[in-house]
């Protein structure tokens, strides 16, 4: 445990770094990278998050959008509302360690949010297993996004403008680091082992005195609230927050970035992530080449065609994933030998 | 007395639209029953259903001319009846070859995987078939040609109804009867029930399983199908993602009735189509996508088996 969290703080400091000397340059310059790259911190938090519902502890949940929603919109209202008081207090917008503070602070209110969201989730949920769960997140989801599209507070379908860009590298792959780190740790302690058996088996779990109840509200719960701060580094990178970009197509995205990463594996979940963020970039970029011809383009450009091609093409030849390899057939051989 | 006509208006309204869901309701527990998966591409077909009807419609234009017509005559009710029965029928038995091969090609390498693959594969069919739709016909809804003239049927009273929500009322009161005909009378129905209680003794009794199901995919595409022309008659703007929500709700109405129970999914679809439609017109119209989930879980968490379900025990 003490390598790993040194491990941790070192890549932080890298972080830090990097985002001290070569972000300016990198968002003035490299603009259009630096989006991808923001992208790809902000997606693999997601995956990662999601991966502890779906993936360790075999739930499915096709709502995890919905979190992220009420982590952007909750943040976005935070700082409109109170940043004027807060920044000056600090020291104003000019200053970097205010907007980091802000950042920081409006964050963490929109994860507690989505947190609470989790537990509400969570909570009804316990008595759902597989399809189910899957159509009541995938309701949650929706249930969301119609209470925002409602709501003219948050700007209804207008959209809501978020005050101050204060996203910045140091944060979004810091904060994809401790989701790693925080669900490995998890996974791996004593305590943890019981998502692992809540996924393989649940009456043999509740036989072995676990509460699987207990375990699927927790990874709800841990699971939204890196969601929630994902959508808030979402709202303060891109400025602009609308309902529409919350919907069920966005939970699609990172369910499909789980399962091609395999579930229940951390690595494989973030190199999936990293790969389906710039795949479309790719593809789009080869779409406009003189290769493909025209009648082709929509069809390379439209993400969602691949995507859905991607599941069940996996599904029906490699359903643990890309990279999910090994722990699967350590799983198998195990089982082969209690045979 | 303004009051209660109002309500029985409603009520009528909403007969129509839990017709509908009847309709899609019935695929999915049909499917359910033999395979004990959701499929979620069902409410896919019956986005097909409408595109097919929408496609085929010229055609049989040429042979029916019910284009042309603004209201029913005695002369021209035959014509009519059958132009839009004809759109109807292509629609159905292009969905049910669609259906077959989906359950083919997606599911039935599958079958004896985790069930929560089969559930991630129906996803993606699902997917698929909702962009592949958008990619050859476009985002932007098409307006679906008028087969019957629209018209409010007279001698009523007060009460409005319109001739396309009784086609669609008596279309699902025939295709309810003919369904209910083949899986209580024929022998393949025969063969749908006794794989629903037991596929292995099913199997045993030298019943063709691989037959059996594909049957079952046949029926419920063509019901979806049939939905999907029918509410297109009465809400004629039809897009690739027509299917999604009333696809979830009809999932919905399936675990109310009890899945895997096929008076049950017709029973809740009506109560699922009467339920959203006084919600729209006595409470608020933004809750009407919310309803449906609000009964998901107030049936899970009271009475999971649904109105008409039996209990299933887990077995260790």
């Amino acid at each position: 445990m003490r390598r790993s969290r040194l491990l941790l703080f070192g890549y932080l400091l890298v972080c830090l770094l990097i985002s001290l000397f070569a972000e300016d340059y990198i968002s003035t310059r490299l603009a259009y990278y630096y989006d991808i790259l923001i992208t790809i911190g902000i997606n693999v938090i997601l995956a990662v998050s999601l991966n502890l519902v779906n993936g360790y502890t075999g739930q499915f949940s096709l709502g995890h959008a919905g979190f992220m929603a009420v982590g952007a919109y909750a943040s976005a209202s935070w700082s409109n509302h109170l940043d004027p008081i807060f920044l000056t207090a600090l020291g104003g917008p000019a200053n970097p360690l205010a907007t980091n503070v802000a950042l920081l602070i409006s964050m963490m209110f929109g994860a507690a949010l989505a947190a609470i969201a989790g537990l509400a989730v969570g909570i009804p949920s316990l008595r759902l297993r597989g399809d189910y769960l899957a159509i009541m997140t995938l309701g949650f989801g929706e249930i969301i996004r119609t209470a925002i599209l409602n709501t003219d507070f948050l700007g209804a379908a207008r959209g809501l403008s978020v005050s101050g860009i204060y996203t910045n590298l140091f944060w979004t792959f810091g904060v994809a680091g401790v989701a790693t780190y925080v669900v490995l740790a998890l996974v791996n302690s004593t305590y943890g082992r019981g998502f692992l058996t809540v996924r393989d088996d649940e009456v043999a779990a509740e036989a072995m005195g676990i509460n699987p109840t207990r375990y699927k509200v927790q990874a709800f719960v841990v699971g939204a609230f890196f969601a929630g701060i994902a959508g808030a580094l979402y709202g303060h990178f891109k400025a602009f927050i609308t309902p529409e970009g919350f919907n069920f197509f966005r939970s699609v995205d990172i369910v499909v970035m789980v399962i091609l990463g395999g579930m229940g594996s951390t690595a494989g979940v973030i190199m999936a992530a990293i790969l389906l963020t710039i795949l479309p970039e790719l593809l789009r970029a080869l779409a406009h080449t003189q290769v493909v011809p025209p009648a082709y383009q929509g069809l390379l450009e439209n993400r969602l065609i691949l995507y859905s091609l991607i599941l069940i093409i996996l599904m029906l030849t490699r359903p643990q994933g890309l990279f999910g390899g090994l722990t699967a057939m350590r799983s198998k051989t195990s089982r082969a030998k209690e045979q | 007395m303004e009051q209660v006509t109002l309500f029985v208006q409603q009520l009528l309204n909403g007969l129509s639209l839990g017709s509908i869901y009847a309709l899609i309701a019935l695929g999915y527990t049909m499917v359910y029953g033999v395979l004990r998966f959701i499929n979620f591409a069902h409410g896919d077909i019956y986005m097909l259903g409408a595109f097919f009807g929408f496609f085929a419609a010229p055609y049989v234009a040429k042979l029916f001319p019910f284009a042309q017509y603004d209201s029913f005559t005695p002369q021209n009710f035959l014509g009519i009846i059958s132009g839009a029965g004809l759109v109807m029928l292509i629609s159905m038995t292009i969905c049910a070859v669609i259906g077959v091969l989906i359950e083919k090609i997606a599911y039935r390498p599958l079958r004896n995987r985790p069930r929560l693959n089969v559930l991630i594969t129906a996803i993606g069919v699902s997917l698929f078939l909702q962009n592949i739709t958008q990619y050859f016909c476009g985002a932007q809804p098409r307006a679906f040609p008028q087969l019957i003239p629209v018209q409010a049927i007279e001698g009523l009273g007060d009460l409005t109804v319109l001739t396309t929500q009784a086609a669609i009322i008596l279309s699902t009161i025939v295709l309810l009867i003919l369904l209910r005909f083949i899986v209580m009378k024929t022998k393949l129905g025969m063969a749908m029930r006794a794989l629903s209680l037991n596929p292995e003794a099913c199997s045993l009794m030298g019943v063709n399983i691989d037959t059996v199901i594909s049957f079952t995919f046949v029926l419920g595409s063509a019901l979806a199908a049939a939905a999907g022309v029918l509410v297109s008659l009465d809400s004629p703007s039809i897009t690739p993602l027509m299917g999604n929500l009333p696809g979830i709700k009809a999932f919905v109405a399936a675990v109310l009735g009890g899945i895997g129970n096929i008076s049950g999914a017709a029973l809740g679809g009506l109560i699922i189509g009467e339920l959203e439609t006084l919600v729209v017109g006595y409470l608020r119209p933004e809750l009407r996508d919310a309803i449906a989930f609000a009964v998901l879980i107030v049936i899970l968490l009271f009475k999971p088996t649904g109105l008409l379900g039996r209990v299933e025990r887990e077995k260790v």
